[in-house]
Protein backbone atom coordinates (compact mmCIF):
# COMPACT_ATOMS: atom_id res chain seq x y z
CA UNK A 1 0.00 0.00 0.00
CA UNK A 2 1.67 3.24 -0.94
CA UNK A 3 0.05 6.93 -1.10
CA UNK A 4 -1.53 8.11 -4.02
CA UNK A 5 1.07 10.32 -5.30
CA UNK A 6 4.38 8.96 -6.87
CA UNK A 7 6.20 9.91 -3.78
CA UNK A 8 6.17 6.52 -1.42
CA UNK A 9 5.25 7.05 2.34
CA UNK A 10 8.14 7.77 4.35
CA UNK A 11 8.48 6.38 8.13
CA UNK A 12 11.05 7.10 10.93
CA UNK A 13 11.99 4.36 12.82
CA UNK A 14 13.54 5.57 16.10
CA UNK A 15 15.80 2.62 17.36
CA UNK A 16 17.92 -0.23 15.34
CA UNK A 17 17.38 -2.83 17.43
CA UNK A 18 15.59 -5.56 16.11
CA UNK A 19 11.99 -4.04 16.30
CA UNK A 20 13.05 -1.43 14.27
CA UNK A 21 14.72 -3.57 11.99
CA UNK A 22 11.88 -5.91 11.50
CA UNK A 23 9.17 -2.80 11.35
CA UNK A 24 11.53 -1.41 8.66
CA UNK A 25 11.11 -4.79 7.06
CA UNK A 26 7.12 -5.02 7.11
CA UNK A 27 7.14 -1.12 5.44
CA UNK A 28 9.84 -1.55 3.12
CA UNK A 29 7.85 -4.60 1.57
CA UNK A 30 4.67 -2.41 1.07
CA UNK A 31 6.99 -0.15 -1.12
CA UNK A 32 7.46 2.72 1.62
CA UNK A 33 10.57 4.65 1.94
CA UNK A 34 12.29 3.97 5.97
CA UNK A 35 14.83 6.42 7.88
CA UNK A 36 16.26 3.81 10.80
CA UNK A 37 17.75 6.22 13.20
CA UNK A 38 19.59 5.33 16.33
CA UNK A 39 21.78 7.17 18.83
CA UNK A 40 24.78 5.29 18.39
CA UNK A 41 26.98 4.75 14.96
CA UNK A 42 26.21 1.23 15.49
CA UNK A 43 23.13 -0.34 14.63
CA UNK A 44 21.59 -3.12 15.96
CA UNK A 45 20.77 -2.65 19.89
CA UNK A 46 20.76 -5.28 22.39
CA UNK A 47 21.89 -8.16 19.57
CA UNK A 48 24.76 -6.32 19.79
CA UNK A 49 25.03 -5.01 23.40
CA UNK A 50 22.86 -7.42 25.08
CA UNK A 51 23.53 -10.62 23.69
CA UNK A 52 26.31 -12.30 25.80
CA UNK A 53 29.91 -12.82 23.58
CA UNK A 54 29.76 -16.16 24.27
CA UNK A 55 26.55 -16.80 22.59
CA UNK A 56 27.52 -15.56 18.77
CA UNK A 57 25.24 -17.47 17.03
CA UNK A 58 22.11 -15.74 18.12
CA UNK A 59 24.72 -12.52 17.45
CA UNK A 60 24.05 -13.88 13.75
CA UNK A 61 20.48 -12.16 13.45
CA UNK A 62 22.38 -9.01 12.39
CA UNK A 63 23.20 -10.85 8.89
CA UNK A 64 19.64 -10.50 8.78
CA UNK A 65 19.13 -7.02 9.87
CA UNK A 66 22.05 -6.72 6.79
CA UNK A 67 20.08 -8.26 4.27
CA UNK A 68 16.99 -5.51 5.34
CA UNK A 69 19.41 -3.00 5.54
CA UNK A 70 20.82 -3.29 1.87
CA UNK A 71 16.97 -2.37 0.42
CA UNK A 72 17.32 0.81 -1.60
CA UNK A 73 14.57 2.44 0.28
CA UNK A 74 16.34 1.56 3.85
CA UNK A 75 18.71 4.33 5.04
CA UNK A 76 20.10 4.46 8.37
CA UNK A 77 20.79 7.52 10.29
CA UNK A 78 23.44 6.50 13.25
CA UNK A 79 24.87 8.86 15.73
CA UNK A 80 21.89 10.80 15.91
CA UNK A 81 19.96 11.08 18.92
CA UNK A 82 16.30 11.81 18.92
CA UNK A 83 15.64 14.36 21.74
CA UNK A 84 18.93 15.93 21.35
CA UNK A 85 20.07 16.01 17.77
CA UNK A 86 16.53 15.76 16.26
CA UNK A 87 13.19 16.21 18.56
CA UNK A 88 10.23 14.28 17.67
CA UNK A 89 8.19 17.11 16.63
CA UNK A 90 10.72 17.83 14.13
CA UNK A 91 10.45 13.85 12.70
CA UNK A 92 6.63 14.70 12.58
CA UNK A 93 7.13 17.55 10.35
CA UNK A 94 9.09 14.99 8.00
CA UNK A 95 7.70 12.12 8.05
CA UNK A 96 4.24 10.65 7.39
CA UNK A 97 4.98 8.49 10.41
CA UNK A 98 7.29 7.82 13.14
CA UNK A 99 7.62 4.38 14.86
CA UNK A 100 9.18 4.73 18.36
CA UNK A 101 11.02 1.26 18.73
CA UNK A 102 13.56 2.89 21.38
CA UNK A 103 13.53 -0.05 23.45
CA UNK A 104 14.31 -0.59 27.16
CA UNK A 105 18.10 0.97 27.92
CA UNK A 106 17.78 1.33 31.59
CA UNK A 107 16.92 -1.12 34.97
CA UNK A 108 14.45 -1.45 36.76
CA UNK A 109 15.60 -0.91 40.48
CA UNK A 110 14.50 -3.21 43.55
CA UNK A 111 13.62 -0.27 45.66
CA UNK A 112 15.34 -1.51 48.48
CA UNK A 113 17.75 0.43 51.28
CA UNK A 114 21.79 0.22 50.12
CA UNK A 115 20.92 -0.45 46.92
CA UNK A 116 23.27 2.47 46.08
CA UNK A 117 25.99 0.98 47.81
CA UNK A 118 29.77 0.19 46.12
CA UNK A 119 29.32 -3.13 45.01
CA UNK A 120 25.58 -2.91 44.01
CA UNK A 121 24.93 -2.82 40.46
CA UNK A 122 22.35 -3.03 37.55
CA UNK A 123 22.71 -6.14 35.31
CA UNK A 124 22.54 -3.77 32.50
CA UNK A 125 25.22 -1.79 33.30
CA UNK A 126 27.57 -5.09 33.58
CA UNK A 127 25.95 -6.30 29.85
CA UNK A 128 26.35 -3.37 28.42
CA UNK A 129 30.21 -2.87 30.11
CA UNK A 130 31.05 -6.65 28.46
CA UNK A 131 29.50 -5.92 25.42
CA UNK A 132 31.64 -2.69 24.92
CA UNK A 133 28.27 -0.38 24.88
CA UNK A 134 30.06 3.26 24.79
CA UNK A 135 27.92 4.41 27.70
CA UNK A 136 29.55 1.81 30.29
CA UNK A 137 32.87 1.51 28.69
CA UNK A 138 34.59 3.08 31.96
CA UNK A 139 32.95 1.53 34.40
CA UNK A 140 34.81 -0.19 36.99
CA UNK A 141 33.36 -3.33 38.78
CA UNK A 142 35.31 -4.30 41.78
CA UNK A 143 35.38 -8.33 41.67
CA UNK A 144 38.02 -8.80 44.35
CA UNK A 145 35.05 -10.42 46.35
CA UNK A 146 34.67 -13.67 46.63
CA UNK A 147 30.74 -13.74 46.79
CA UNK A 148 28.31 -12.03 44.37
CA UNK A 149 24.30 -12.41 44.24
CA UNK A 150 22.55 -11.79 41.63
CA UNK A 151 19.05 -10.95 42.10
CA UNK A 152 16.54 -12.20 39.15
CA UNK A 153 15.43 -15.13 37.45
CA UNK A 154 15.57 -14.42 33.79
CA UNK A 155 18.46 -15.15 30.73
CA UNK A 156 19.91 -12.01 31.87
CA UNK A 157 20.33 -12.90 35.63
CA UNK A 158 21.79 -16.35 33.82
CA UNK A 159 24.57 -14.80 31.91
CA UNK A 160 25.83 -12.21 34.49
CA UNK A 161 26.41 -15.14 36.84
CA UNK A 162 28.24 -17.32 33.41
CA UNK A 163 30.02 -14.30 32.84
CA UNK A 164 31.16 -14.46 36.04
CA UNK A 165 31.92 -18.19 36.08
CA UNK A 166 33.19 -18.86 33.07
CA UNK A 167 37.56 -19.28 32.90
CA UNK A 168 38.78 -16.30 31.23
CA UNK A 169 40.01 -18.27 28.35
CA UNK A 170 36.95 -19.44 27.11
CA UNK A 171 36.12 -15.61 26.91
CA UNK A 172 39.02 -14.89 25.11
CA UNK A 173 38.17 -15.33 21.45
CA UNK A 174 34.65 -14.05 21.71
CA UNK A 175 33.95 -10.60 21.08
CA UNK A 176 33.67 -9.92 24.61
CA UNK A 177 35.46 -6.05 25.17
CA UNK A 178 38.95 -5.76 25.70
CA UNK A 179 38.53 -3.92 29.38
CA UNK A 180 36.55 -6.72 30.26
CA UNK A 181 38.32 -9.32 29.83
CA UNK A 182 41.13 -7.58 31.42
CA UNK A 183 39.24 -6.91 34.70
CA UNK A 184 37.78 -10.33 34.57
CA UNK A 185 41.15 -11.66 34.39
CA UNK A 186 41.64 -10.34 37.60
CA UNK A 187 38.21 -11.70 39.20
CA UNK A 188 38.65 -13.70 42.97
CA UNK A 189 34.53 -14.07 42.46
CA UNK A 190 33.88 -17.52 42.64
CA UNK A 191 30.68 -18.23 44.17
CA UNK A 192 27.32 -16.81 42.86
CA UNK A 193 23.90 -17.13 44.41
CA UNK A 194 20.86 -16.41 42.12
CA UNK A 195 17.87 -15.60 43.70
CA UNK A 196 14.34 -15.30 43.22
CA UNK A 197 11.01 -13.91 44.41
CA UNK A 198 9.18 -16.53 43.67
CA UNK A 199 9.32 -20.20 43.06
CA UNK A 200 11.10 -22.48 41.03
CA UNK A 201 8.25 -22.56 38.58
CA UNK A 202 8.07 -18.87 38.07
CA UNK A 203 11.96 -18.27 36.60
CA UNK A 204 12.27 -17.22 33.49
CA UNK A 205 15.33 -18.54 32.22
CA UNK A 206 14.88 -20.82 29.45
CA UNK A 207 15.77 -24.45 30.07
CA UNK A 208 18.85 -24.03 27.35
CA UNK A 209 20.55 -20.92 29.50
CA UNK A 210 20.03 -23.02 33.07
CA UNK A 211 21.69 -26.67 31.42
CA UNK A 212 24.44 -24.19 29.92
CA UNK A 213 25.00 -23.28 33.53
CA UNK A 214 25.60 -27.03 34.70
CA UNK A 215 27.83 -27.44 32.02
CA UNK A 216 30.61 -25.33 32.92
CA UNK A 217 33.84 -26.72 34.20
CA UNK A 218 34.78 -26.22 37.54
CA UNK A 219 31.54 -24.64 38.35
CA UNK A 220 29.43 -27.06 40.79
CA UNK A 221 25.73 -26.03 40.35
CA UNK A 222 23.04 -26.35 43.38
CA UNK A 223 19.98 -25.70 44.92
CA UNK A 224 18.40 -25.89 47.96
CA UNK A 225 16.58 -28.85 47.53
CA UNK A 226 13.77 -27.27 50.45
CA UNK A 227 12.86 -24.58 47.96
CA UNK A 228 12.23 -27.42 45.64
CA UNK A 229 9.96 -29.09 47.85
CA UNK A 230 7.01 -30.01 45.76
CA UNK A 231 4.27 -28.91 49.28
CA UNK A 232 6.00 -25.38 48.35
CA UNK A 233 5.58 -25.37 45.04
CA UNK A 234 1.76 -25.94 43.06
CA UNK A 235 0.09 -28.30 41.38
CA UNK A 236 2.61 -28.79 38.20
CA UNK A 237 0.19 -29.71 35.35
CA UNK A 238 -0.47 -26.12 34.96
CA UNK A 239 3.42 -25.34 34.35
CA UNK A 240 4.59 -24.46 31.01
CA UNK A 241 6.58 -27.18 29.56
CA UNK A 242 9.63 -24.84 30.05
CA UNK A 243 9.30 -24.53 33.89
CA UNK A 244 8.48 -28.33 33.93
CA UNK A 245 12.49 -28.63 32.28
CA UNK A 246 13.69 -26.20 34.40
CA UNK A 247 12.49 -27.56 37.99
CA UNK A 248 13.63 -31.14 36.72
CA UNK A 249 16.89 -30.22 36.14
CA UNK A 250 17.43 -28.17 39.48
CA UNK A 251 15.68 -31.22 41.14
CA UNK A 252 18.53 -33.14 39.63
CA UNK A 253 21.40 -31.17 41.05
CA UNK A 254 19.86 -30.48 43.65
CA UNK A 255 21.84 -32.71 46.06
CA UNK A 256 24.82 -31.59 45.89
CA UNK A 257 27.36 -29.90 44.03
CA UNK A 258 27.48 -31.41 40.39
CA UNK A 259 30.02 -30.20 38.30
CA UNK A 260 31.03 -30.50 34.21
CA UNK A 261 33.66 -32.38 35.77
CA UNK A 262 32.28 -34.81 37.10
CA UNK A 263 31.81 -36.24 40.71
CA UNK A 264 35.51 -36.15 42.54
CA UNK A 265 36.59 -33.38 40.62
CA UNK A 266 36.95 -29.74 42.46
CA UNK A 267 34.61 -27.51 41.89
CA UNK A 268 36.55 -23.99 42.03
CA UNK A 269 33.18 -21.86 41.39
CA UNK A 270 29.67 -22.83 42.29
CA UNK A 271 26.45 -21.33 41.39
CA UNK A 272 23.47 -21.62 43.51
CA UNK A 273 20.17 -20.93 43.36
CA UNK A 274 18.25 -20.14 45.88
CA UNK A 275 13.65 -19.14 45.69
CA UNK A 276 11.11 -17.76 47.95
CA UNK A 277 13.51 -14.84 48.81
CA UNK A 278 12.67 -11.14 48.58
CA UNK A 279 15.53 -8.78 49.10
CA UNK A 280 14.99 -6.21 51.42
CA UNK A 281 17.84 -4.02 52.23
CA UNK A 282 22.02 -4.40 50.90
CA UNK A 283 24.23 -3.56 54.36
CA UNK A 284 28.20 -2.79 54.18
CA UNK A 285 29.98 0.17 55.69
CA UNK A 286 31.81 1.49 52.70
CA UNK A 287 30.59 -1.16 50.21
CA UNK A 288 28.40 -4.14 49.98
CA UNK A 289 28.62 -6.80 52.62
CA UNK A 290 25.67 -8.75 52.77
CA UNK A 291 21.99 -8.50 51.73
CA UNK A 292 18.71 -9.79 53.47
CA UNK A 293 16.25 -11.53 52.26
CA UNK A 294 12.61 -12.02 53.78
CA UNK A 295 11.15 -15.24 52.56
CA UNK A 296 8.34 -15.58 50.90
CA UNK A 297 6.10 -18.49 50.53
CA UNK A 298 3.27 -18.80 47.76
CA UNK A 299 0.73 -16.87 49.02
CA UNK A 300 2.49 -14.22 50.34
CA UNK A 301 4.82 -13.31 47.15
CA UNK A 302 3.44 -10.41 46.31
CA UNK A 303 3.05 -8.73 49.94
CA UNK A 304 5.96 -6.80 49.81
CA UNK A 305 5.49 -5.54 53.47
CA UNK A 306 6.69 -7.89 56.37
CA UNK A 307 6.38 -6.74 60.15
CA UNK A 308 9.87 -7.15 61.47
CA UNK A 309 9.07 -10.80 61.61
CA UNK A 310 12.80 -11.65 62.23
CA UNK A 311 13.39 -15.35 61.79
CA UNK A 312 11.79 -15.20 58.10
CA UNK A 313 14.81 -13.03 57.63
CA UNK A 314 17.75 -14.27 56.03
CA UNK A 315 21.26 -13.00 54.84
CA UNK A 316 23.87 -14.03 52.62
CA UNK A 317 27.29 -12.23 52.93
CA UNK A 318 28.62 -10.81 49.54
CA UNK A 319 30.87 -8.38 48.04
CA UNK A 320 28.81 -7.97 44.70
CA UNK A 321 25.24 -7.27 44.10
CA UNK A 322 23.86 -7.30 40.60
CA UNK A 323 20.35 -6.37 40.42
CA UNK A 324 18.64 -8.11 36.73
CA UNK A 325 14.95 -7.86 37.72
CA UNK A 326 14.57 -6.75 33.98
CA UNK A 327 15.34 -3.64 31.91
CA UNK A 328 12.99 -0.13 31.64
CA UNK A 329 12.12 2.37 28.83
CA UNK A 330 13.65 5.88 29.07
CA UNK A 331 11.18 8.82 28.74
CA UNK A 332 10.83 10.51 25.61
CA UNK A 333 10.23 14.25 25.09
CA UNK A 334 7.13 14.45 22.76
CA UNK A 335 6.17 11.16 23.74
CA UNK A 336 3.16 10.18 26.67
CA UNK A 337 5.60 7.88 29.34
CA UNK A 338 3.83 5.23 31.89
CA UNK A 339 6.63 5.55 34.58
CA UNK A 340 5.34 2.45 36.20
CA UNK A 341 5.74 -0.04 33.20
CA UNK A 342 8.48 2.29 31.90
CA UNK A 343 7.02 2.24 28.86
CA UNK A 344 5.33 4.37 25.86
CA UNK A 345 1.72 3.98 26.14
CA UNK A 346 -0.45 2.68 22.93
CA UNK A 347 -3.79 1.30 21.30
CA UNK A 348 -3.02 -1.49 18.98
CA UNK A 349 0.54 -0.08 18.50
CA UNK A 350 -0.80 3.88 18.07
CA UNK A 351 0.44 6.57 20.42
CA UNK A 352 -2.30 7.96 22.87
CA UNK A 353 -4.21 10.49 20.44
CA UNK A 354 -3.25 13.74 22.43
CA UNK A 355 -0.07 13.20 21.00
CA UNK A 356 -1.18 13.21 17.15
CA UNK A 357 -1.46 16.21 14.94
CA UNK A 358 -2.16 16.29 11.84
CA UNK A 359 1.43 15.82 10.47
CA UNK A 360 2.52 12.47 10.94
CA UNK A 361 1.24 8.90 12.58
CA UNK A 362 3.08 7.82 15.88
CA UNK A 363 3.44 4.12 16.96
CA UNK A 364 5.52 2.06 19.14
CA UNK A 365 6.80 -1.35 19.08
CA UNK A 366 8.83 -3.84 20.60
CA UNK A 367 10.09 -3.63 24.21
CA UNK A 368 9.38 0.68 24.54
CA UNK A 369 5.42 -0.63 23.91
CA UNK A 370 5.47 -3.90 25.44
CA UNK A 371 8.18 -3.65 28.24
CA UNK A 372 11.18 -5.53 28.51
CA UNK A 373 9.84 -9.32 27.76
CA UNK A 374 10.48 -11.94 24.85
CA UNK A 375 13.23 -12.67 22.70
CA UNK A 376 14.60 -11.27 20.08
CA UNK A 377 11.63 -12.90 17.56
CA UNK A 378 9.38 -11.81 20.02
CA UNK A 379 9.57 -8.23 18.04
CA UNK A 380 8.73 -9.94 14.43
CA UNK A 381 5.17 -10.42 15.35
CA UNK A 382 5.18 -6.98 17.00
CA UNK A 383 6.64 -5.15 14.65
CA UNK A 384 4.88 -6.52 11.66
CA UNK A 385 1.51 -6.71 13.28
CA UNK A 386 2.37 -2.49 13.94
CA UNK A 387 3.57 -1.90 10.43
CA UNK A 388 0.16 -3.42 9.51
CA UNK A 389 -1.66 -0.95 11.51
CA UNK A 390 0.28 1.56 10.43
CA UNK A 391 -0.07 0.90 6.44
CA UNK A 392 -3.95 0.49 6.87
CA UNK A 393 -4.15 4.23 8.35
CA UNK A 394 -1.80 5.79 6.28
CA UNK A 395 -3.52 4.19 3.01
CA UNK A 396 -4.43 6.84 0.55
CA UNK A 397 -2.22 9.51 2.25
CA UNK A 398 0.05 11.77 0.43
CA UNK A 399 3.77 10.62 0.31
CA UNK A 400 6.51 12.77 2.08
CA UNK A 401 9.91 13.51 1.58
CA UNK A 402 11.26 12.29 5.02
CA UNK A 403 14.77 11.51 4.17
CA UNK A 404 15.28 15.24 2.31
CA UNK A 405 13.87 17.05 5.32
CA UNK A 406 15.78 15.09 7.86
CA UNK A 407 19.29 15.61 5.87
CA UNK A 408 18.21 19.10 5.86
CA UNK A 409 17.96 19.60 9.34
CA UNK A 410 20.77 17.34 10.26
CA UNK A 411 22.69 19.77 7.50
CA UNK A 412 22.02 22.98 9.08
CA UNK A 413 23.39 21.64 12.60
CA UNK A 414 26.40 20.35 11.12
CA UNK A 415 25.91 16.74 11.94
CA UNK A 416 26.85 14.28 10.57
CA UNK A 417 24.86 10.96 10.35
CA UNK A 418 26.31 7.44 10.28
CA UNK A 419 25.29 5.64 6.51
CA UNK A 420 24.63 1.99 6.50
CA UNK A 421 27.74 1.59 4.08
CA UNK A 422 29.76 3.89 6.87
CA UNK A 423 28.43 0.99 9.63
CA UNK A 424 30.04 -1.33 7.40
CA UNK A 425 33.37 0.46 7.08
CA UNK A 426 33.47 0.40 10.93
CA UNK A 427 32.10 -3.51 10.88
CA UNK A 428 35.06 -4.02 8.67
CA UNK A 429 37.63 -2.20 11.06
CA UNK A 430 36.33 -3.85 14.13
CA UNK A 431 36.74 -7.48 12.29
CA UNK A 432 40.44 -6.62 11.32
CA UNK A 433 41.12 -5.45 14.84
CA UNK A 434 39.95 -8.63 16.10
CA UNK A 435 42.36 -10.54 13.95
CA UNK A 436 45.44 -10.73 16.02
CA UNK A 437 43.70 -11.87 19.05
CA UNK A 438 41.78 -14.55 17.45
CA UNK A 439 38.11 -12.34 18.57
CA UNK A 440 35.74 -11.97 15.62
CA UNK A 441 35.92 -8.84 15.92
CA UNK A 442 37.31 -6.45 18.73
CA UNK A 443 34.63 -3.69 19.47
CA UNK A 444 34.96 0.09 19.08
CA UNK A 445 34.26 1.04 22.86
CA UNK A 446 34.44 5.19 21.97
CA UNK A 447 32.10 7.02 19.84
CA UNK A 448 34.66 8.69 18.97
CA UNK A 449 36.91 5.96 17.60
CA UNK A 450 33.86 5.04 15.48
CA UNK A 451 33.59 8.55 13.93
CA UNK A 452 36.95 8.55 13.06
CA UNK A 453 36.74 5.46 10.63
CA UNK A 454 33.73 6.87 9.22
CA UNK A 455 35.45 10.30 8.80
CA UNK A 456 38.46 8.82 7.26
CA UNK A 457 39.65 9.18 4.05
CA UNK A 458 41.46 6.42 3.53
CA UNK A 459 38.65 3.59 3.52
CA UNK A 460 38.91 -0.57 3.92
CA UNK A 461 37.63 -1.90 1.20
CA UNK A 462 34.27 -0.66 0.26
CA UNK A 463 31.70 -2.98 1.23
CA UNK A 464 29.90 -4.49 -1.83
CA UNK A 465 26.40 -3.27 -0.40
CA UNK A 466 27.43 -0.07 -1.35
CA UNK A 467 26.94 -1.61 -5.53
CA UNK A 468 24.39 -4.38 -4.39
CA UNK A 469 21.42 -3.94 -7.11
CA UNK A 470 18.34 -5.37 -5.56
CA UNK B 1 22.43 -26.96 16.09
CA UNK B 2 19.22 -26.29 14.87
CA UNK B 3 15.89 -26.58 15.94
CA UNK B 4 13.16 -29.19 13.84
CA UNK B 5 9.74 -29.53 12.49
CA UNK B 6 8.05 -32.85 12.80
CA UNK B 7 4.96 -34.55 11.79
CA UNK B 8 2.59 -32.64 13.35
CA UNK B 9 3.10 -29.79 11.41
CA UNK B 10 1.93 -31.82 8.71
CA UNK B 11 -2.22 -30.76 8.00
CA UNK B 12 -1.96 -28.85 10.31
CA UNK B 13 0.71 -26.15 8.94
CA UNK B 14 -0.51 -23.21 11.38
CA UNK B 15 2.72 -20.65 10.82
CA UNK B 16 2.59 -19.32 13.90
CA UNK B 17 6.47 -20.13 14.28
CA UNK B 18 7.36 -17.76 11.22
CA UNK B 19 5.87 -14.76 12.84
CA UNK B 20 8.46 -15.18 15.50
CA UNK B 21 11.60 -16.31 13.30
CA UNK B 22 14.42 -13.83 13.68
CA UNK B 23 15.73 -15.11 10.89
CA UNK B 24 13.32 -15.86 8.46
CA UNK B 25 14.80 -19.56 8.30
CA UNK B 26 11.24 -21.32 7.19
CA UNK B 27 10.69 -22.63 4.05
CA UNK B 28 7.38 -24.47 3.31
CA UNK B 29 5.50 -26.87 0.86
CA UNK B 30 1.64 -27.08 0.64
CA UNK B 31 1.55 -29.60 3.62
CA UNK B 32 4.06 -28.25 5.62
CA UNK B 33 6.77 -26.06 6.95
CA UNK B 34 10.74 -26.66 7.03
CA UNK B 35 13.60 -24.87 8.81
CA UNK B 36 17.30 -24.69 7.54
CA UNK B 37 19.55 -25.90 9.64
CA UNK B 38 22.37 -23.51 7.91
CA UNK B 39 20.00 -20.36 9.25
CA UNK B 40 18.68 -21.04 12.30
CA UNK B 41 20.32 -19.66 15.10
CA UNK B 42 18.87 -21.67 18.05
CA UNK B 43 17.34 -18.86 19.43
CA UNK B 44 14.13 -21.11 20.01
CA UNK B 45 11.05 -18.93 19.40
CA UNK B 46 9.64 -21.16 17.72
CA UNK B 47 8.88 -23.84 20.11
CA UNK B 48 6.35 -22.55 22.39
CA UNK B 49 4.44 -20.84 19.87
CA UNK B 50 3.44 -23.88 17.55
CA UNK B 51 0.18 -24.91 18.51
CA UNK B 52 0.85 -28.66 17.91
CA UNK B 53 4.53 -29.02 19.44
CA UNK B 54 5.71 -29.86 15.96
CA UNK B 55 9.22 -28.44 16.46
CA UNK B 56 11.80 -29.58 19.13
CA UNK B 57 15.23 -28.54 18.92
CA UNK B 58 18.01 -31.09 17.15
CA UNK B 59 19.43 -32.29 20.93
CA UNK B 60 16.12 -33.32 21.81
CA UNK B 61 14.55 -34.68 19.02
CA UNK B 62 12.80 -38.71 20.14
CA UNK B 63 14.83 -41.67 18.06
CA UNK B 64 11.34 -42.02 16.12
CA UNK B 65 11.42 -38.54 14.89
CA UNK B 66 15.17 -38.47 14.48
CA UNK B 67 15.04 -39.17 10.53
CA UNK B 68 12.93 -35.53 10.33
CA UNK B 69 16.66 -33.40 10.93
CA UNK B 70 17.48 -34.64 7.32
CA UNK B 71 13.90 -33.98 5.88
CA UNK B 72 14.14 -30.55 7.18
CA UNK B 73 17.73 -29.77 5.82
CA UNK B 74 16.47 -31.46 1.93
CA UNK B 75 13.62 -30.06 1.94
CA UNK B 76 14.25 -26.72 2.95
CA UNK B 77 17.19 -26.22 0.31
CA UNK B 78 14.62 -26.72 -2.69
CA UNK B 79 11.40 -24.47 -0.87
CA UNK B 80 10.60 -20.71 -0.89
CA UNK B 81 11.09 -18.81 2.53
CA UNK B 82 7.72 -18.34 4.64
CA UNK B 83 8.20 -15.32 6.61
CA UNK B 84 4.37 -14.40 6.81
CA UNK B 85 1.43 -15.82 8.73
CA UNK B 86 -0.51 -17.85 6.44
CA UNK B 87 -3.51 -19.82 6.28
CA UNK B 88 -3.65 -23.63 8.32
CA UNK B 89 -4.68 -26.01 6.43
CA UNK B 90 -8.34 -27.11 6.06
CA UNK B 91 -8.97 -29.40 9.47
CA UNK B 92 -6.29 -27.80 11.11
CA UNK B 93 -7.80 -27.33 14.35
CA UNK B 94 -10.10 -30.93 13.76
CA UNK B 95 -6.45 -32.25 13.81
CA UNK B 96 -5.17 -29.99 16.56
CA UNK B 97 -7.42 -31.32 18.81
CA UNK B 98 -6.87 -35.25 17.86
CA UNK B 99 -3.09 -34.63 18.78
CA UNK B 100 -4.28 -33.44 22.03
CA UNK B 101 -3.98 -29.93 22.33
Amino acid sequence: MTSSNTTPLSVAIVGAGPSGFYAAEALLKAGATVALIDRLPAPFGLVRYGVAPDHPKLKQTTLTFAKIAAHPSFHFFGGVDVGSDISVSELQASFNAVIFAHGASTDRRLGIPGEDLPGSHAATEFVGWYNGHPAYRDHVFDLSADSAVVIGNGNVALDVARILVKPVDALRHTDIARHALEQLAESRVRHIAIVGRRGPEHAKFSYKELAELTSIEHCGVECDPADLDPARIPDESAWTPEARRNVTLLRDIAPGMTTASGPGHEASHSCRFHFFRSPRAIYGAARVERIEFANTTPASTFNLTYPGDADRLTSIACGLVFRAVGYRGIPLEGLPFDSERGIVPTLDGRVASAFQDDTARLYATGWIKRGASGIIGTNRADSVAVADTLLRDLAGMTGRDGLTLTRQLLEEKAHRAVSFPDWERIDLAEIEAGGPSGKPREKFTRVEDMMAIVNSVNSVTAPSSITADI
Amino acid sequence: MTVVVTDNCNACRFTECVTVCPVSCFHGDDSMLYVDPDTCVDCGACVPVCPVQAIYFEHDLPADKAHWLEVNRTRSGSLPVVDERGTPLPGADVQRVALGF
